[in-house]
């Protein structure tokens, strides 16, 4: 690196403790409760991404639990059926929308950088930013829950039932404009990942060296950032139809209710992969600590990877098999389908190979990986047998497909981020989880979710359909579904282990080493949890193990400033150097525009002039996040 | 998987009467099949590894080839039964047949929360219609069109044949086909509001003879009721907020938000599925609907008690 | 350390914030109107008893509807069922769209027997001269009341939020949450209602 800007401060001149002292100095967030609402630290706001998610995971799994406490007996009476409709699609909405995708993008907000080996993710304001968005969502879908204005239309809102005509209330609009508020927030960091994965990344690091985790993240941020704004067009033409009657549903004036469930499912179906693909990631590089190796067939899981993101979106129409579509388009549908089994089963074999030619230490995380292999193959079979037409108008809207989706979401993404939380949480808090109750927490929730899962295939092909409050004494699956309701007491007594386990780990937990796994990848080569500045001297990448091809010295690139935020920018490639650059400090603007956007939004809801009025606040709170700081912004 | 053919009630995939659900029935036991097999190939190829692994010795010079060969064929070989599954599919949906070739059409109307039934007339005999109930002749393709007028909902019988959504501003339809008599249950299979639940459709599968008997009482008026309870009944019944949402074919009752009436008492249930047809459930039904079915758009009349009585009697007179 | 403290300080500021927010939540929801699909018998018989003045014209709601906190005009749900109602009673054949046709318009300001609830249930109940029929027999008196509050939602001159939006049907004028009344308001020259009856 040439040294240009002769007066400014590199770290070539200073020894390292020096070192540690002045980036400690810039990088820090300043304590109080000004520098937490204003902090850009990715390692922080990943933390409150993560905690957010799980906090909500625990109130959607509240959620099914009071379900499955109704569905224990027929015609009982213990919700109603307009509470019963709102539980459902609360915790269909929340596990979607606020746990499974913000809880795989916090994951990378967090890791991501780390393991790329730079100092902060790219645009850390409107990383910032994206984070008070969600927690804005998050939190006027679930104080219109409590005020009983909480959505009742399904997670998948499909009009006309979630129409001007048939919805009466806010409630949908409240589903509706909660998904503006968790996609602006996704589409965010989808950007920041794929900035910070292609530009960020240490010297060397070229794209046949990045970990798999990275790379999963790569795909997911890109089918997000081509899936999520299908959902926000539709979502916004609901309330447009709602709020000031166009007629985009409308079949008396030319819309069209299926032009809902095409615009619903072109997201949704993305969505299933955006929030498996980084659990393939996970569970990668979990299966690669714990059996002592690299990943058998890197390059055949990199394919496998972007061919699930571009096949994710020939799918959509298998949500709609009964809804009335031409047959051939139909069977077009059903091909590809099936298709997506086949770089689904690549990654299972790699997987499985990797084991057979490893030695695996049977740790939590390891038990998860596991789990998930056990589970996920089910999930993956079952999507293969509704991927057919015939096979799907008997199982279809019936709690087969309930048991399939949980099979894949649960078994295929809930497991592996749980075998990742367990491995990444010394790097996320500095101490380790308890491996004794690590192996309760899996054999509860692994035996309790199969419990609890599997007996549904049953019912589904007993023709039970899904999103019922209540079925008839008569019909012959009450047994079945006392059996479930008592399975998910099992399931939520090992979730509810693990909230304990997690909070009492952060307290008093083994306090962990910088590398406790003896793990390969970049994030292991900074203390736990990493200081402000991740890394003291950024890492230099020579090969796709950089941890254990050299275990003793990593070497360093040298020449970043110590007197303000600067990250490298490499090339996409090669991940040569190209140029130095300043990363934004902490800064109050992205919440003030959080605030301002939710205004708005809300109140968009009511009036569409809130649009008009509510863009001033927003424009100001804007012109200060980007007022020019006077710093030349990168050198090369 | 094999727990699920054991026990099967009137309303399951696995329990088939009719042709469509027949095929589909095949496909599904031959589908799982495979899937099973994949399944446990699987959890033993990982249980051997994990084993093998935990054994000492695990290294292995050229194994990283023969692995890749492995992997290789497995991949080969998901490719080869993925796509004798897709031909299966394609086979069985070639098979199930494509509605229009049928001896009789039904339309159906998906409604919150029944289902209003049409059978059509002709030149000898005028159509009519009825609620919650199909009878269709054994043996015959019926076709069932499919007519939404409020929010979506799905017709399923699984016994008979795959669902179907019931789409607004779209004409679907379905074939049904029953191979022999019975009653076969059904339930609205796509969310639709309130009482999603309580949306239940029973089809009656009869021999053509019995159908057309069926068929010939349906189309009369309501029976003149003879009991002096059920006259006194139908009384109540004209006078009071009933017959502004029901019809009473023969009477003056007109209504036409709710179902027909005309033969309830020879239905099977009521409610949609909700409670079987006697004078009992009846009364219950009449005097509080909204606690039997909470949202549903039939209000509580407020009836004295011998009104009500009265009115159930008339009700189950009417056959 | 400080560190810790300080990120342990935050999540109980964070955890305080939120269960300040859930509790407020719960508290509001507590205090709002759950959505309610019947009433017991004795509170709806109770609907039925309204004082109107003697010349028909206003009046005073049972005590009882206030207590349940004036379903009928403020709560979504059963201005929808209204809308439902409307629609299935054929109001539509004298009133048309609430611009009136045989009967009169409800969008023109001109309230024949004032805006107030109970004149509106009364007529639709006992029915009115020149031609308005008494629903009394066809209609439940909760019907009586949802579609009462339809119908004066219509002719609104302050869009209730409650207010239904438009129907998935042809669209012949603004729907009920824009404020028809306002948006097709037209003066008009004086005394252009003449034929509605006695003015008020």
């Amino acid at each position: 690196m040439t040294s240009r800007n002769a007066g400014a401060l590199r770290d070539t001149a200073f020894d390292a403790a020096e070192i540690d002292r002045r980036l400690a100095a810039i990088w820090s967030t300043t304590p109080g409760v000004w520098g937490a609402l204003a902090t850009v630290d990715h390692k922080v706001i990943g933390r409150r991404y993560i905690t957010t998610a799980f906090v909500f995971l625990a109130l959607g799994g509240l959620l099914s639990l009071l379900m499955r406490l109704q569905l224990a007996q027929p015609e009982a009476r213990f919700i109603g059926p307009d509470r019963y409709n709102q539980l459902f699609t609360m915790h269909g909405t929340n596990m979607m929308f606020l746990f499974a995708v913000p809880v795989m993008q916090a994951m990378a907000v967090y890791l991501v950088p780390l393991m790329v080996g730079t100092r902060n993710i790219a645009f850390p304001r409107l990383n910032a930013f994206s984070y008070w968005m969600y927690l804005a969502g998050g939190l006027l879908l679930w104080i219109a829950f409590v005020l009983d204005t909480g959505p009742d239309v399904g997670w998948f809102a499909y009009v006309p039932l979630s129409g001007p005509q048939y919805a009466a209330g806010k409630r949908a609009d409240i589903w509706a404009q909660m998904i503006t508020f968790t996609e602006v927030s996704a589409l965010a960091v989808a950007v920041e990942i794929v900035v910070t994965v292609f530009k960020h990344r240490a010297p060397g690091m070229s794209l046949d060296r990045i970990p798999l985790f990275v790379w999963s993240m790569l795909v997911t941020s890109f089918v997000v950032i081509l899936a999520m704004p299908a959902i926000m067009v539709a979502s916004t033409a609901l309330i447009l139809d709602r709020l000031v009657e166009t007629h985009f549903f409308n079949p008396a004036e030319g819309g069209d209710v299926l032009l809902w469930q095409h615009l619903f499912w072109f997201f949704g179906h993305p969505e299933v992969y955006i929030i498996f693909l980084p659990a393939v990631g996970m569970v990668s590089t979990i299966v690669a600590t714990f059996t002592r190796r690299p990943v058998f067939g890197y390059l055949a899981m990199v394919m496998a990877l972007i061919a699930t993101g571009i096949l994710a979106f020939g799918l959509w129409v298998h949500h709609m098999f009964v809804a009335g579509l031409p047959r051939l388009g139909e069977s077009f549908f059903t091909a590809s389908s099936m298709a997506i089994a086949v770089p689904a089963g690549l990654q299972i074999f790699c997987w499985l190979a990797t084991i057979w030619a490893g030695r695996p230490i049977f740790t939590t995380p390891f038990l998860f990986a596991i789990g998930f292999i056990v589970t996920f193959v089910i999930g993956g079979l079952t999507g293969v047998m509704v991927a057919s037409v015939p096979f799907d108008t008997q199982v279809h809207d019936t709690y087969f497909v309930v048991a399939h989706f949980h099979y894949v979401l649960v078994g295929g993404a809930v497991f592996p981020l749980l075998g990742a939380l367990y491995y990444w949480f010394p790097k996320l808090t500095g101490r380790l989880m308890s491996e004794t109750r690590g192996r309760w927490v899996f054999g509860l929730i692994f035996v309790g979710f199969n419990l609890t899962f599997f007996p549904m295939h049953i019912l589904g092909l007993q023709g039970m359909p899904r999103r019922i409050y209540t079925y008839q004494p008569e019909m012959p699956w009450s047994g079945l579904n006392m059996f479930i309701s008592l399975s998910a007491v099992i399931l939520a007594g090992g979730f509810l282990l693990f909230f304990i386990d997690v909070i009492r780990s952060a307290r008093t937990g083994a306090v962990a080493s910088s590398n406790p796994w003896e793990a390969s990848t970049l994030e292991w080569a900074t203390s736990s949890p990493p200081p402000p500045y991740n890394f003291a001297r950024l890492p230099v990448v020579g090969g796709l193990d950089p941890l254990s091809d050299r275990r003793d010295v990593l070497p360093v690139a040298a020449g970043l400033r110590v007197d303000r935020r600067e990250l490298l920018v490499s090339s996409i490639v090669e991940a040569t150097p190209e140029a130095r650059e300043a990363s934004s400090g902490d800064s109050i603007w992205p919440l003030l525009a959080a605030i301002a956007t939710t205004a708005t939004l809300i109140w968009s809801i009511f009036t569409p002039w809130a649009v008009v009025w509510g863009s001033i606040p927003i424009a100001i709170a804007l012109i200060g996040w980007f007022w020019p700081k006077g710093v030349p912004e990168d050198e090369s | 998987m094999a727990v699920a053919s054991a026990c099967s009630g009137k309303q399951s995939a696995l329990d088939p009467h009719g042709g469509p659900a027949i095929h589909v029935e095949h496909l599904i036991i031959g589908i799982v099949a495979v899937c099973t097999v994949i399944w446990i190939v699987v959890i033993v190829v990982l249980g051997l590894a994990l084993l093998r692994s935990r054994r000492a010795g695990a290294e292995d010079a050229n194994s990283e080839g023969r692995l890749t060969t492995v992997v290789f064929a497995a991949v080969a070989a998901s490719v080869v039964i993925i796509a004798g599954l897709t031909i299966a599919s394609f086979y069985t949906t070639r098979n199930i047949g494509v509605p229009g070739s049928a001896a009789l059409t039904i339309t159906v109307r998906g409604q919150q929360w029944w289902w209003q039934v049409f059978y059509a007339g002709s030149d000898a005999s005028r159509g009519f219609q009825t609620a919650n109930e199909i009878h269709i002749p054994v043996g015959t393709d019926v076709q069932v069109r499919l007519e939404g007028v409020d929010v979506i909902h799905s017709f399923w019988v699984p016994s008979l044949a795959g669902k179907q959504d019931v789409v607004p501003g779209r004409s679907n339809s379905l074939l049904l086909r029953a191979e022999k008599p019975g009653a076969y249950r059904g339930q609205c299979a796509e969310f639709c509001g309130l009482q999603h639940s309580h949306m239940a459709v029973l089809v009656i599968a009869e021999a053509p003879a019995d159908f057309e008997r069926w068929a010939a009482s349906q189309r009369g008026d309501a029976l003149t009721p003879a009991d002096p309870d059920a006259a006194a009944g139908q009384v109540a019944f004209l006078a009071k907020p009933c017959s502004a949402c029901h019809t009473v074919r023969g009477t003056a009752a007109k209504g036409t938000t709710g179902p027909d009436l005309t033969h309830i008492g020879g239905r099977q249930t009521i409610a949609a599925g909700l409670l079987e047809t006697t004078r009992g459930s009846l009364a219950a039904w009449i005097a509080d609907p909204q606690t039997l079915k909470p949202g549903n758009n039939m209000p509580m009349v407020p009836l004295t008690s011998v009104e009500l009585q009265n009115i159930s009697a008339y009700m189950e007179s009417l056959k | 350390m400080t560190e810790r403290v300080f990120s342990i300080a935050k999540s109980v500021l964070a955890v305080a914030v939120l269960l300040s927010l859930a509790s407020a939540g719960g508290v509001l929801g507590y205090l709002r109107q759950p959505r309610e699909l019947r009433f017991e018998p004795p509170v709806a018989a109770d609907l039925d008893w309204f004082r109107l003045m003697s010349n028909g014209i206003g009046g005073t709601p049972p005590e009882s509807y206030f207590a349940l906190g004036k379903p009928y005009e403020a709560d979504a749900y059963n201005l929808s069922q209204g809308k439902r109602l409307y629609a299935w009673f054929g109001c539509g054949t004298c009133h048309g769209d609430g611009r009136g046709g045989v009967g009169p318009s409800f969008l023109d300001g001109w309230w024949l027997y004032g805006p107030e609830m109970v004149s509106i249930v009364a007529s639709i109940r006992d029915g009115r001269p020149h031609g308005m029929p008494a629903f009394r027999d066809r209609l439940t008196i909760e019907q009586i009341w949802q579609l009462a509050g339809y119908v004066q939602t219509i002719g609104s001159y302050s869009p209730k939020v409650a207010a239904p939006s438009r129907n998935d049907d042809k669209q012949t004028r603004p729907a009920e949450n824009r404020g028809p009344a306002i948006i097709l308001f037209d003066e008009g020259p004086v005394g252009v209602h003449p034929d509605q009856g006695p003015s008020p």
